[in-house]
C-alpha cells in the first residue's frame, strides 16, 4: 500500500519533478510547503532556514501537520483564523507564537498562501513562510524578555540589523536570552510583525512561487499563485479534502448530478481495501468494483435506491484492482448540502462505504463493522453540510 | 481516567439539536469517529428524532461574522417546552416534571465515568446518567447547575473530541435550559462560530499568589457581552476557574449560558437577561414574534429560525440586533464582571491605559460592597443542596 511517505514524495515529485528540492533549498528563507489532499495535512517539503529555526530535523517534520509547532501560549484565535483560510483556500498573514523543538517558544510573522493547479483550477498545495519577529518589534503593554539592559540590547540589534538573517536573528536571541538570564520562557502576550518582516515574506513568497511555477512547467502540471480557471463539476475542495481525510474508514463519494455518476472522492482505506490508486477511480463509475460474478440484481437495486433518494444495504461481490473478489458489505446514503429547496434539501452525493466480511477488524472499541460504517456516512454528511454552508466553497457540483 | 462505557440505546426524543458530527483521528479518540456517528445515523434509520436536522436549510449570512441561519419550522412545536420559572436560576429539584432518568435505559446513548484502570478512552454523547458506584440506573439526580466536577467533565469531554469544531455547550435554567437536571449539550459544526471569530481584550489581573494561569478577557464588537477563559496552568485550573465564576452567577441568580470550544481550550461565558426581558415585557414584538429563545448555540452565532420569512431575510444585521437583545447592559455587565473576577480568585488591575481610570476604581468599590450583600450563597441555594445529595450527572 501507498505509504503516507510515498504520497508525500509524490507530492512534490509529480507536480514540480524531483529536481525542485534542490532548487528550493537554495532559497534562504524558512517556509513548509503543504498538501491538503492528504490525509492530515501534511508537509510535504520544510526548508533548511525551517527546519534551523524550528530545530526540528527533516523526518521528524515532513507528514506531520503545523500544528505541531504550536503550544500553549500561542493564540488560540490566530490559529482558528489560518484554519479558516485554508478551509476557504485564501491566504492570511498573522502575527504567531510557535515552539521549537527544545520547547522554546519564539513569534513570527506566518504568511500563508495557496497554489492552484492552473488547468483545474484546484488548490495543490499550501506555502507558509515563517519570519521570525526581531525583538524590537514588541508592543507596550507585554512582559518584555529583558527588561533590564534593553538599552543594550537595543543597540545590539541596531548594528546587526542590516546583516539580519532567520540564521543571525535566531542566534542573536539565543545571546541576548543568555546575557539577560531572564528565562527565555517569559515570552510577550502580543507581537506585532513591521515593515521588514512583511516585506521579508512577500519576497520570500514570490522566490518560491517563482520556483514552483518553473518547474511544474516540466512536469507539465502547471501552477498558479491565484485561481485561474474555475473547478470543474465534481472539484472536491481542499477543505473537503481535508474534512474527509480524516475518515478512516473505507468510503466513495458519488456525485449523481454527473453523467454516468462518478465517484469524486476516494479514501485511503478504500484505495488499500481494493488494491487501486487514486487515479484509476476517481472519475469512474462506482461499478468499477463489479465483475463478473457481480449479481445483476444487486446492481439494480442500488440504480433503484440512488433513483428513490433512498439509502441501501447490500451484500455484493466486488473485485479488486488485481481481480481477487471480496464480499462487501456496502451501504449507500444519500448525502445533502446544507443549502437547496427549502422544503427538500439538495442532494450533494452519495456516499458508498465498505466493509469486507470475514475481515479480522480489531476495534478496541467493540463496535459492530456495521456501526462504523454508519459513522463514516454521519461524518461524511457532516462534513459536506458544513462546508457547503458557505457561499464561496465549491463543494459541489451544483452550478 | 475518563472512560465512557457503551450502553445500546435509543436516542432521546428532546434532543434539542442535531449533532453534526465530525470524525477525528481514529485511536484515541473515538467521540467524532467511531461511536457518536454511529449511534446517531442508526437512531435517524430508526425515525427516533422528532426532526431530521440534515434536512433543515442552512446558511452563512454574508457578513464580517458569518452568522449561521438554520430553518426548522414547527421545531418550537416539537421540542419539549420549558417547564421551569424563567426567573430563577437554581431551582429545587421536581420529580414530577421531567428528568433524564426518566428516559429509561434505551434512550441513554452513552455512559461516562471516572475510572480508576487506564484503559484507553470511550466516546460518548447525548444523554446520559452516570453514577458514582458504576450501576447503570442513577438513584439520585443532579439539578441543573454547574459544579467543579461536572465542568471538568464537560471540558475533558470537548477535550477528548480534540476536534476544534466539537463544542460542548450549557444553559441554566432562566437561559433556556428546558430541563432541571444537569446536563451538558454537545454540537459538532465545522464552521467556525461567529464568537469564537469576536476580537477579545484581556482582563489585566493582578498575580495572586496562587495564579493559575487563567487568561479572562471580554468580547469586543459582539453582540452578546461576555468573557473568554483560556490558559491555565492545567485543564483542572482552567476548569475550576470557570467554575467558580458559573457558580458566582448561579448564587447571584444571573442566567448564563458557557461553551466551551476550540477542544476546551476557550470558554465562553455569557451571562444573559432575556427571559427576564420577556417576563417584564421589555423586547421589542418583532423579536418576540421570531420566536427565537436564545440559548448557548444562537448566543454563539447559530441561530435556529421558525419562520420561512425571518430565514429568508437574514442578515448580519437581524442577527445582531437579536442577540443585542440578550445582552447586559454595560453597566450590568461591569458589575458582573467584578463578581466573576472575584470569584474567580482574581482582581482586576486598574489599567492605566483606559481612559476611565478614576471610574474604575469607583466601580469596583461599588461592586464590593455588591458583592458582599449579594455573592454570599442565598439560603435557597444551600437548603437545595441538603434536599438534593447527588452523585450523577446527565452529558446531553
Amino acid at each position: 500500500m501507498d505509504s503516507k511517505l510515498g504520497l508525500i514524495q509524490q507530492s512534490v515529485n509529480t507536480r514540480y519533478s524531483q529536481w525542485v528540492r534542490d532548487a528550493l533549498d537554495e532559497l534562504p528563507d524558512n517556509f513548509t510547503i503543504t498538501d491538503p489532499s492528504i490525509s492530515g495535512h501534511p508537509i510535504v517539503f520544510a526548508s533548511r532556514g525551517f527546519l534551523k529555526m524550528s530545530g526540528y530535523s527533516q523526518e521528524e517534520v515532513i507528514g506531520q501537520n503545523g500544528k505541531i509547532f504550536q503550544g500553549p501560549k500561542t493564540n488560540r484565535r490566530t490559529v482558528m483564523e489560518i484554519r479558516e483560510a485554508i478551509r476557504e483556500e485564501r491566504g492570511i498573514q498573522v502575527n504567531l507564537l510557535n515552539y521549537r523543538k527544545d520547547g522554546t517558544p519564539f513569534w513570527m510573522l506566518f504568511h500563508l498562501s495557496p497554489i492552484f493547479g492552473k488547468e483545474d483550477g484546484r488548490v495543490t498545495h499550501f506555502v507558509a513562510v515563517q519570519v521570525p519577529i526581531s525583538r524590537k518589534q514588541r508592543r507596550n503593554g507585554g512582559v518584555s524578555l529583558s527588561e533590564d539592559g534593553s538599552g543594550l540590547n537595543e543597540i545590539v540589534f541596531g548594528s546587526c540589523r542590516k546583516e539580519v538573517c532567520s540564521d543571525s536573528l535566531l542566534e542573536l536571541g539565543r545571546v541576548l536570552s543568555l546575557d539577560s538570564g531572564s528565562k527565555v520562557l517569559d515570552i510577550e502576550e502580543t507581537c506585532e510583525a513591521g515593515d521588514f518582516e512583511k516585506r521579508r515574506a512577500a519576497s520570500a513568497y514570490n522566490n518560491i512561487l517563482s520556483v514552483l511555477t518553473h518547474y511544474s512547467e516540466l512536469t507539465g502540471r502547471l501552477v498558479c499563485g491565484k485561481r485561474c480557471s474555475v473547478p470543474a463539476a465534481g472539484y472536491i475542495s481542499s477543505s473537503l479534502n481535508i474534512s474527509l481525510g480524516r475518515i478512516k474508514q473505507s468510503f466513495v463519494l458519488i456525485d449523481p448530478h454527473l453523467p454516468d455518476m462518478p465517484i469524486v472522492y476516494a479514501s485511503d482505506a478504500f484505495l488499500k481495501l481494493t488494491g487501486y490508486d487514486r487515479h484509476d477511480v476517481l472519475g469512474c463509475n462506482f461499478g468499477v468494483l463489479d465483475g463478473v460474478d457481480t449479481d445483476p440484481s444487486t446492481l439494480h437495486e442500488i440504480k433503484e435506491s440512488i433513483q428513490t433518494e433512498q439509502a441501501c444495504t447490500v451484500r455484493i461481490l466486488s473485485y479488486r484492482k488485481d481481480k481477487s473478489s471480496f464480499w462487501n458489505c456496502l451501504h449507500l446514503s444519500p448525502v445533502r448540502n446544507a443549502s437547496g429547496k427549502i422544503t427538500s434539501v439538495q442532494i450533494a452525493y452519495y456516499v458508498g462505504v465498505q466493509i469486507e466480511e470475514d475481515c479480522k477488524n480489531q476495534d478496541r472499541h467493540g463496535l459492530s463493522p456495521e456501526m462504523r460504517q454508519l459513522s463514516a456516512v454521519g461524518a461524511v454528511k457532516v462534513a459536506v453540510r458544513s462546508l457547503s454552508m458557505g457561499a464561496s466553497l465549491a463543494g459541489s457540483s451544483k452550478s | 481516567m475518563l472512560t465512557i462505557k457503551r450502553v445500546a440505546t435509543v436516542l432521546s426524543n428532546y434532543q434539542d439539536d442535531g449533532y453534526e458530527i465530525q470524525e477525528v483521528g481514529c485511536g484515541r479518540n473515538c467521540l467524532g469517529n467511531c461511536c457518536l456517528p454511529g449511534e446517531w445515523e442508526e437512531r435517524m434509520r430508526q425515525g427516533l428524532f422528532r426532526y431530521d436536522v440534515t434536512n433543515c436549510v442552512t446558511k452563512i449570512i454574508p457578513g464580517k461574522y458569518g452568522f449561521i441561519a438554520q430553518l426548522n419550522e414547527g421545531r418550537h412545536l416539537k421540542k419539549r417546552p420549558t417547564e421551569f420559572r424563567v426567573d430563577q436560576v437554581l431551582q429545587p429539584f421536581d420529580d414530577s416534571k421531567f428528568n433524564f432518568t426518566k428516559v429509561g435505559q434505551e434512550e441513554v446513548l452513552f455512559r461516562f465515568e471516572q475510572s480508576n484502570n487506564y484503559k484507553s478512552h470511550y466516546f460518548l454523547a447525548t444523554a446520559l446518567a452516570v453514577t458514582a458506584d458504576g450501576n447503570n440506573s442513577p438513584n439520585v439526580v443532579a439539578i441543573n447547575r454547574i459544579d467543579h466536577s461536572s465542568f471538568l467533565l464537560a471540558i475533558n469531554f470537548a477535550k477528548e473530541a480534540a476536534n476544534p469544531f466539537f463544542r460542548v455547550g450549557y444553559n441554566s435554567l432562566g437561559a433556556f435550559a428546558t430541563i432541571n437536571h444537569l446536563h451538558f449539550q454537545a454540537y459538532f459544526l465545522e464552521v467556525p462560530f461567529p464568537i469564537e471569530k469576536a476580537p477579545i481584550q484581556r482582563l489585566f489581573t493582578k498575580k495572586r499568589v496562587q495564579d493559575r494561569g487563567v487568561i479572562i478577557s471580554k468580547l469586543l464588537d459582539y453582540p452578546v457581552k461576555g468573557f473568554v477563559f483560556e490558559g491555565g496552568n492545567s485543564v483542572q485550573d482552567l476548569s475550576d476557574v470557570v467554575a467558580s465564576a458559573c457558580i458566582c452567577l448561579q448564587n447571584t441568580n444571573i442566567p448564563f449560558n458557557v461553551l466551551i470550544s476550540d477542544s476546551g481550550k476557550r470558554i465562553f461565558l455569557l451571562p444573559q437577561c432575556y427571559a427576564e426581558k420577556q417576563a417584564l415585557g421589555e423586547v421589542r414584538q418583532e423579536l418576540l414574534e421570531t420566536q427565537v429563545n436564545p440559548a448557548v448555540w444562537e448566543i454563539g452565532g447559530h441561530i435556529v429560525l421558525k419562520r420561512h420569512e425571518d430565514y429568508d431575510n437574514a442578515t448580519e444585521e437581524s442577527a445582531w440586533r437579536l442577540l443585542a437583545e440578550v445582552s447586559l447592559s454595560e453597566e450590568r455587565f461591569k458589575e458582573v464582571k467584578a463578581y466573576v473576577l472575584e470569584a474567580a480568585g482574581l482582581q482586576e488591575k486598574p489599567n492605566m491605559k483606559e481612559n476611565k481610570g478614576n471610574d474604575l476604581n469607583q466601580e469596583k468599590d461599588e461592586a464590593n460592597q455588591k458583592e458582599d450583600s449579594l455573592c454570599k450563597q442565598p439560603a435557597a441555594a444551600s437548603q437545595a443542596d441538603q434536599c438534593i445529595p447527588y452523585d450523577c450527572m446527565v452529558l446531553h
